[in-house]
């Protein structure tokens, strides 16, 4: 009796369906085509997944509080194109520079929160303004080309973000280390402390958590700052590990990342929210990404994986909602 | 003659050109349960979102235990000691039963800096809690709160309001949908909750049920109290719901007679 409550207890979690999947997922590619699990491509998977990832780990707690934001691709090309345009135009150092483009996206943050807590717009409405704005500010100072970005090689912040070295055979890039500790603080932050019992409220039920004395629109705020510091930063990552700043760059991201989200058991709704359940999402869809080309079926067939995963884990995490209501 | 705890003094209060609260005056004792009636537009639900401060009032005062007070949000009543628990907005449904009761009000373990919140300490005053509100089935609690049945959230709300000392807790349809059982239960809640020294406004449209629990009856029609000392146990059902409509026994005959019959 004992065993079998562990078991449904289990089940009933939230990253327990995603978890099935990865692991499904790994046996599936690696039984087709055993390279899969080779270190270079390992090595690989890591490298762009912690990208992404550390948007998604920001956009958790964001819809975790009832909001999500559009504006994190856009945010993801114009940051490492202002950082670099400020360095090579000689007006800052990489440092200050970056500090600026942290700064900007602090303040776009700030502007997105301010729109949906004071005047009420739905942030699907104010994001996507913002993603506009953002990505044509970028593609206007660029006059759409990429910012050259080879003098970074060497440099004390390449090295601190992107520096890359070897573990036996497999090779990590320092950015891995970032995205574990985001990942053990924003999980710390949501699951332990007040903020993250407010995060719930504020994302479950804002009436009763106003009600409660919790300043909803504070921690919104605060949350879409957090967004859009996490894509900023995110983008220089990547512009410092692939040596370019391209201002079309992240592209759609804003929707892979809410799938990731959602996928690891994330409500869409707001209330409840995970950060080990997103992890397993990050991985899900970049594994999937990787293993359906090393296993032949062509890259652009990606798109129909992607969203038959979204339909599935929405109709698991549906029927487990039900069943939790239930007490069963 | 000891002052009560809340007195409320010719308060009124108009949306644009309608008049919700025409002079209202009503007040509450110590340790007493107050049942709030009045047909529907009579002003009880504008009354009660005055004293809770979601509503602004538009002239008049507040005083509690004698002294003038502002109540100009919810988080100000509370602060005051005065907690609403509504049928459906009280609660954070996807939150466990613990984090419910201390939403807002955490404590938080050492070092403070961390904000790591006292999970063990808020589990053992919610089990505590639940045993004092007289739920006797054993809901761990870590449970979350949309697992529980109606009357077992209203429980929790009460729980949270006499856990924090609110000196008022206001019911506002507490046993609306409930089951014959669930509503005993609430009941059964709120006199544990005045027998522990709080006191309550109980509003709720079955007569039946305020009579079982209330020590006192005020009515309200059209913005006014127009009855502030009926004694529940000196009266009858149909005394107080002629008072509600202002009708005599014969106008309440004809006026249901009137109704358009159904057919079959």
């Amino acid at each position: 009796m004992e065993n079998r409550s562990f078991i449904q207890r289990l089940i009933a979690r939230p990253e327990f369906g995603p978890l099935v999947l990865l692991l499904l997922e790994l046996v599936v590619f690696w039984g087709i085509n055993p390279d899969f699990l080779s270190p270079q491509n390992i090595s690989n998977i890591l490298a762009f997944t912690v990208e992404l990832g550390l948007i998604a780990l920001a956009m958790t707690l964001l819809m975790t509080s009832g909001e999500f934001d559009l504006s994190v691709g856009s945010l993801f090309g114009f940051s490492p194109v202002l950082m670099w345009t400020l360095f090579n135009s000689g007006v800052t150092s990489l440092e200050v520079g970056l500090l600026i483009a942290l700064m900007v996206a602090a303040l776009i943050g700030l502007v997105n929160g301010w729109f949906v807590t004071q005047l009420k717009i739905p942030s699907f409405l104010v994001t996507l303004g913002m993603l506009l704005v953002v990505r044509g500010t970028a593609l206007f100072v660029t006059d759409g080309f990429p910012q050259r970005t080879w003098s970074a090689e060497g440099s004390w912040l390449a090295n601190i973000l992107v520096g890359d070295f070897y573990v036996g055979p497999f090779r990590i890039y320092a950015s891995l280390f970032w995205f574990i500790g985001a990942a053990i603080v924003l999980g710390y932050v949501l699951t332990q402390s007040r903020t993250g019992n407010w995060i719930q409220a504020a994302g479950g039920n804002p009436l009763a958590a106003r009600a409660r004395g919790v300043n909803v629109n504070r921690v919104k705020v605060g949350l879409f700052v957090l967004s859009a510091l996490m894509a900023s930063l995110a983008g220089v990552i990547s512009s410092l590990r692939t040596s370019a700043a391209n201002p079309n760059s992240g592209t759609g991201y804003e929707l892979e990342v809410i799938a990731m989200v959602v996928i690891g058991g994330t409500a869409l709704t707001g209330g409840r929210g995970t950060i080990i359940g997103t992890v397993l999402g990050i991985l899900i869809l970049r594994v999937m990404r990787n293993g359906i080309v090393l296993i032949g079926v062509p890259g652009l067939a990606y798109n129909i994986f992607i969203g038959a995963i979204i339909l599935g884990m929405m109709a698991l995490h549906s029927w487990l909602e039900r069943r939790h209501q239930a007490g069963t | 003659m000891t002052e009560p705890l809340i007195r409320m003094e010719n308060i009124r209060k108009s949306y644009g050109r309608v008049q919700a609260l025409v002079d209202a005056n009503f007040h509450v004792n110590e340790k007493e349960i107050v049942g709030l009636l009045g047909d529907n537009g009579a002003g009880k639900s504008t009354l009660i979102k005055v004293l809770s401060g979601a509503v602004p009032l538009t002239s008049g005062d507040i005083f509690i235990r004698g002294k003038k007070v502002a109540l100009r949000s919810t988080s100000d009543a509370i602060a005051h000691g005065i907690e609403t628990i509504y049928q459906d907005s009280a609660l954070v449904t996807q939150l466990s039963i613990a984090r419910n009761l201390f939403l807002g009000r955490e404590p938080i373990k050492p070092p403070r800096f961390l904000n790591r919140m006292d999970q063990e300490a808020m589990n053992s005053v919610a089990r505590e809690l639940l045993r004092q509100v007289g739920i006797t089935k054993n809901i761990p609690p870590t449970t979350p709160i949309g697992s529980l049945s109606g009357g077992e959230r209203q429980a929790v709300a009460i729980a949270r309001a006499m856990h924090f000392d609110s000196d008022l807790i206001i019911l506002d349809e507490p046993t609306n949908n409930l089951g014959v059982a669930e509503t005993q239960g609430v009941l059964s809640f709120v006199r544990s909750a005045r027998d522990s020294g709080h006191s309550c406004i109980f509003i709720a449209h079955n007569i039946h049920h305020v009579f079982q629990v209330v020590d006192r009856i005020v009515v309200m029609r059209r913005g006014k109290v127009v009855a502030d000392d009926i004694d529940p146990k000196k009266t009858t059902v149909a005394e107080v719901e002629r008072v509600i409509t202002g009708m005599s026994d014969k106008e309440i005959r004809d006026a249901i007679s009137d109704r358009p019959q159904p057919h079959g």
